[in-house]
């Protein structure tokens, strides 16, 4: 599973666009599995989940999967599979009109299974579903992934391209930044964070602290940023007020911070 | 980078155009119970109460009575709304991101629109019926080859307005087009003689009618009964007004195609 992820406006839709064929790009060529984009959808190589759109309400969600089904030439085997895959069996006689964002959202997953294809690509598949139909969402690929279909997922969410990813793909503005497995990538912004409960600090004093690199003052806390922490724990226990103390190492969020953040001081 | 055995893969037939397609697209159109009245209802309610008074069921009209001659106008008018209301469904399609869905299938364009001319026309087809058998336990009164000519040819006239309902199904992206082009069909229809006969409008206003599209369609499916009017010319109407709305409706859906 790889994670295309990066900020809104970064071009992670219009890659997934492109190839499926859905755009054409302004110059070069985009080729999947050696084919121009929209054979290789038309042959089911290539299918995908969108974010939102792409069902008709007034289609029950069997004979939605079953219209996909009919036009990739497949059997009512296939279709009962992809149901049953997408955890959609028992809801399969519900109008889509009816259906839970989550629901709705396996079921454009069933839809993208009934090709069989070789790599599937998901386009910030959870936006709007809840906590729970993202964990069920989230299970039916991994599960689906398993069984050794490639599997690119478009996301904003820091935490599903940590938890999900087998390699993290950076994007920013139409550019990749980095390209890893998460852990490669979170160590690309390297250090660890101290955070603690000091009243009436000041950033600037706090930047004097010997290790530190970057301090942050947000109310009563302190966040201080370096790549050798103890000498700075150290310090503020022994010399200052400082309680609550917490040592984290930075998350996959820093590293996208870090990343991204020249795009917001422009 | 390690090379993937991918297995031979194949396009469907045509296109993708299919019966099973055709099917499920037809059983959806019929569970929507506003086309339903629309396209098969309200074509029979309004011949039972335009066409079925006792004057009009003694009147001579050709080789049948005047109630032959509304239902025909009102089986023409009926095979208008439903073939419309077939080739407008691409604007609902489109407008809920279906199309697109449907672009990562093997499903051609042109194989869609070929699929939602059959069901126009299956619909349209339908709707004749149904205001045929209404009439014929209502008084209306044609010659035997005319129940036949006069179905027949209103409901391949009636392919004009499949055309009609596409184009105006690409131009519209409204959710509910039907609600602006019930109202536009229903003005076309007054305009080409279905409701009254144009020769009962002013004369500027019966010259108009005849330029507009449902006047030749109406003309030639009533022919077989009334043998009067200019055949040509009303061939002509039909001709020039399925040439533009298939224009119109190519137009606009090469412009929805090019995107991609």
């Amino acid at each position: 599973m790889v994670a295309l992820l990066g900020p809104n406006g970064a071009g992670k839709t219009t890659t997934v666009d492109m190839l499926l064929g859905l755009l054409r790009p302004d110059a070069g060529r985009v080729e999947v599995y050696g084919r121009p984009p929209h054979e290789a959808v038309a042959l089911g190589l290539v299918s995908a989940v969108m974010q939102s759109g792409g069902l008709l309400k007034d289609y029950t969600v069997g004979e939605t999967v079953r219209l996909i089904a009919v036009l990739f030439g497949k059997s009512r085997a296939a279709v009962d599979e992809a149901l049953e895959r997408a955890g959609l069996t028992e809801i399969a006689g519900r109008p889509v009109g009816r259906c839970s964002g989550g629901q709705q959202q396996r079921l454009r997953f069933a839809m993208a299974l009934l090709p069989d294809p070789e790599l599937l690509i998901l386009d910030e598949p959870t936006t709007g579903m809840d906590v729970a139909g993202r964990h069920d969402f989230w299970t039916a690929i991994r599960d689906d992934a398993r069984r050794g279909r490639t599997v690119v997922f478009a996301t904003h969410y820091l935490e599903e391209a940590d938890a999900y990813a087998d390699r993290v793909v950076f994007v920013r503005r139409g550019r990749v930044v980095a390209d890893g497995t998460a852990a490669e990538v979170k160590a690309l912004a390297s250090g660890r964070t101290v955070r603690a409960t000091l009243p009436g600090a000041e950033a600037a004093t706090l930047e004097r602290i010997d290790g530190v690199d970057r301090a942050e003052v947000r109310g009563d806390t302190i966040f201080l940023h370096g790549n050798d922490t103890d000498p700075i724990a150290r310090y503020l226990l022994t010399r200052t007020e400082a309680r609550d103390l917490e040592i984290a190492s930075r998350n996959l969020e820093d590293a996208f911070l870090t990343l991204t953040a020249d795009e917001e001081k422009k | 980078m390690t090379a993937v055995a991918i297995p031979d893969r194949t396009l469907p037939r045509f296109g993708g155009f299919s019966l099973g397609m055709i099917e499920l697209e037809l059983r959806r159109m019929l569970r929507n119970r506003r086309t339903v009245v629309f396209t098969f209802v309200l074509p029979a309610v309004f011949f039972l109460l335009f066409g079925t008074s006792g004057d009009y069921r003694t009147e001579r009209l050709g080789a049948g009575n005047v109630t032959g001659y509304v239902l025909v106008s009102m089986a023409v008018y009926g095979a208008m709304l439903a073939t419309t209301s077939g080739g407008a469904m691409v604007s609902v399609e489109r407008a809920a991101g279906w199309s697109r869905q449907l672009r990562l299938t093997p499903l051609s364009p042109v194989a869609y629109i070929a699929v939602k001319l059959v069901i126009a026309m299956i619909i349209g087809a339908v709707s004749v019926a149904v205001a045929f058998v209404v009439g014929a336990f209502s008084g209306a009164e044609l010659p035997a080859y005319a129940w036949v000519a006069c179905g027949l040819l209103a409901w391949v006239c009636a392919l004009v307005f499949a055309a009609f309902g596409l184009f105006m199904g690409y131009l519209l992206p409204s959710e509910n087009v039907m609600q602006i082009l019930g109202p536009v069909l229903a003005v076309l229809s007054f305009a080409g003689g279905l409701f009254a006969p144009v020769d009962q409008f002013g004369h500027t206003f019966a010259t108009i009618a005849k330029f507009t599209p449902a006047y030749g369609v109406g003309e030639i499916a009533r022919y077989p009964l009334t043998h009067t009017g200019n055949l040509w010319l009303s061939t002509l109407n039909v001709v020039v007004w399925a040439t533009v709305f298939s224009a119109g409706a190519m137009w606009r859906f090469r412009r929805d195609t090019a995107r991609g």
